[in-house]
């Protein structure tokens, strides 16, 4: 029998199948966070259940805390610090791992659990979190979950899941110099839909993807959810391998052998069958923007807002409404008031290294609004070591603590209304930064380049 | 902890046709104010259901404070919907609203999970027949009830009825009312032998971490 990757990482977790037609699926690993995770144990300790191996479940205070220096508990969103509270006081009492507030290793969750080796090749690891497929790129299975699940797999060690069907896209030739992982998975959504992946596990693959280092790999499968699919997934190769190398948690001296001898293992035999198969030119694609509000109102840098009929697309005309644009604008020299660089999507310290090389020597537009918040506490160093912060801040950006900050808005900091903001997030959904917020998505060099001209931009023009 | 069984539901059915309604849009993050799964249902939708950002002025034109949709308990929806983040909030909202079904043309996967978890019926169908569905409760949507029966697994809306394939797990949940992590507590013994085994055969997986040099 030929299985592919995900047909592999399923069978290794397989306890077994139930009549129901799910399977029941073995967890090595759990991460929560304070603002899903907190509701989940509170719920656990209310029905007077316990968590089943704490050792392997870990917590990350990211998504509600605030990012400007000398932060503390107090959040400037209303109640942020009842959950930070309650999180951090519900983890100690059941033994789990905290990335706190002043930890040097706090930052947001897909970026920690690598930096850690917490998530490894072939392992199952889940988090009520939707972009926990980001941890895919190591050739772990997995995925987002929601509160009930968490809880589920915090009490048993297993999950409930019906076998998704699996499909493999695969990226041929060379990107063009300035087109990054970012571009690339936001040209698939573009292409296919946000609803393309639904119902499957998608697997990463072909010469483009193995080029990727293992940063832009996580940004591919990161947007996986974007995508619709159950999961994203890549196989581990010796980048992946030297990523994880005497990192905290990954396996040292003979363990390491013995590892490593199993993940070789971990690939699509070479006559395996997928469900679906797509294919894309690497050599096509261009810097990539969204000009509405789904990841799959998606254009090359070049394009403009598409010709939409409102009788029978309501749905992209109100988009195009919401964003104020028109039909036929271009994209290119779109004016914004704003830009973001941050996020479990392109917030590493190759992400900042890209944009630190577009801002070096310049200043972003005047009265522009710029941010920089880095992945987590080590990329921050490992960006302020490389003298990256400076560049940051020369140009005009802040430069702050880690966290999910404006990612998302949760009742505290956010962009305005009607603010156009050029961003290296993963969701451009109504309101998603900021209330009225428009969002613009794109990649870290993208963002760079159009701080700097105030308009959106190419970034080749500066690489 | 177990639920309510869904096993057939009468009510009325609001339409919300667009594609890809998040949950963001479903309920808003500010929304999600405290460590807690209730008092939620007066955020649903609340970026387009009240006119003043974060206040509560009912939005005239808003499906669910059209008179004519008072007490609805069931969802007609487009593509795609609950994508995005994977709040349960956004289903604990609508729970708490009274929603008891969405019928969509499709869902995001960890949204339609959530439904089951807590009771919530979600119904594939093509995106034709709930167009029609929509056009025929618009004409009177307190008297044009639709009915999902998980039983038989159809939509009946007047004289029409389609037929539907739930997933025979989250069929099989829903027609118990079911608490997963109760029913997953049976094959505990399974569990713990597969626990077991698992240390020994990827013994690294369960080491001590030793801290970086
Ligand atoms: S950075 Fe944004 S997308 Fe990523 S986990 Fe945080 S809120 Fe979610």
């Amino acid at each position: 029998m030929t299985r592919t990757l995900f047909d592999k990482l399923w069978d290794e977790h397989l306890v077994e199948s139930q009549p129901d037609g799910t399977d029941l699926i073995y967890i090595d690993r759990i991460f929560l966070h304070e603002r899903t995770g907190s509701i989940a144990l509170a719920s656990l300790e209310a029905d007077g259940r316990d968590v089943f191996f704490p050792e392997q479940v870990f917590c990350c205070m990211d998504h509600i805390v605030d990012t400007f220096p000398g932060r503390t508990d107090k959040t400037t969103m209303p109640s942020g610090q009842d959950f930070i509270l309650a999180t951090r006081h519900a983890a100690h009492d059941a033994g789990i791992t905290v990335f706190d507030l002043g930890d040097p290793r706090q930052g947001i969750v897909h970026v920690v659990s690598p930096e850690q080796g917490i998530v490894q090749p072939g392992a199952t690891l889940v988090c009520p979190d939707s972009h926990t497929c980001t941890q895919g790129a190591f050739g772990a299975l997995a995925w987002g979950i929601g509160s009930s699940e968490a809880e589920h797999a915090l009490v048993t060690k297993t999950l409930r899941v019906r076998r998704p069907k699996t499909m493999r896209v695969t990226f041929k030739g060379s990107l063009s110099g300035g087109v990054s992982a970012k571009d690339m998975i936001l040209h698939l959504i573009g292409k296919f839909g946000a609803a393309g992946g639904s119902g499957y596990a998608v697997e990463f693959a072909g010469k483009t993807v193995s080029e990727l280092g293992m940063e832009g790999r996580m940004t591919m499968c990161n947007m996986a959810v974007e995508f619709s699919a159950f999961t994203g997934v890549i196989a581990p190769d010796e980048k992946a391998l030297a990523f994880l190398k005497d990192r905290p948690h990954a396996p040292k001296g003979e363990s390491w052998r013995e590892a490593c001898d199993y993940w070789e293992t971990l690939r699509s035999d070479s006559d395996a069958r997928f469900d679906r198969e797509l294919e894309i030119d690497a050599a096509v694609i261009e810097p990539s923007v969204t000009w509405g509000t789904s990841p799959e109102h998606c254009v090359p840098i070049s394009g403009s807002v598409p010709q939409i009929d409102a009788e029978t697309s309501p749905g992209l005309e109100r988009a195009r409404s919401y964003m104020d644009l028109d039909c036929g604008q271009p994209l290119l020299d779109l004016p914004i008031e704003a830009a973001f660089i941050g996020s479990c999507t392109n917030a590493r310290l190759s992400d900042l290294r890209v944009a630190a090389s577009v801002l070096k020597g310049r200043r972003v537009k005047n009265g522009m609004r710029a941010i920089c918040v880095p992945g987590s506490m080590q990329v921050r160093a490992a960006a302020e070591a490389e003298g990256l912060d400076q560049i940051f801040r020369q140009a005009g950006f802040e430069w702050r603590e880690s966290g999910c900050s404006m990612c998302f808005f949760a009742g505290g900091e956010h962009f305005d209304a009607q603010q156009r903001v050029i961003s290296t997030t993963n969701r451009n959904f109504e309101s998603r930064q900021g209330p009225g917020t428009r969002t613009h998505l794109a990649s870290p060099a993208t963002v760079a380049a159009s701080a700097v001209t105030g308009r959106i931009t190419d970034p080749r023009e500066f690489l | 902890m177990s639920l309510e069984p869904f096993k057939r539901w009468t009510g009325v059915a609001a339409p919300l046709l667009r594609p890809n309604i998040d949950t963001d849009a479903i309920i808003p993050s500010r929304e999600m104010k405290r460590v807690s799964k209730v008092g939620l249902s007066d955020g649903l939708f609340a970026g387009e259901r009240y006119i003043n950002e974060g206040g509560r002025l009912p939005a005239p034109d808003f499906v669910l404070n059209k008179p004519a949709y008072q007490g609805c308990s069931i969802i007609l929806a487009g593509s795609n919907f609950g994508c995005g983040s994977s709040r349960e909030h956004a289903v604990w909202a609508l729970k708490e609203y009274g929603i008891r079904c969405i019928v969509a043309e499709s869902f995001g996967a960890i949204f339609a999970n959530n439904c089951v978890r807590n009771g919530l019926l979600p119904v594939v169908l093509e995106l034709e027949p709930i167009r029609a569905i929509s056009k025929w409760v618009d004409a009177d949507p307190q008297a044009h009830q639709v009915t999902a029966d998980l039983e038989s697994q159809t939509v009946q809306w007047g004289a029409d009825s389609l037929a539907f394939d739930a997933e025979p797990g989250a069929r099989y949940m829903l027609l118990n009312g079911l608490d997963a992590i109760a029913l997953t507590q049976t094959r505990q013994e399974q569990i713990m032998r597969f626990h077991e085994r698992r240390k020994q055969s990827r013994p690294w997986l369960y080491g001590e971490p030793v801290p970086d040099s």
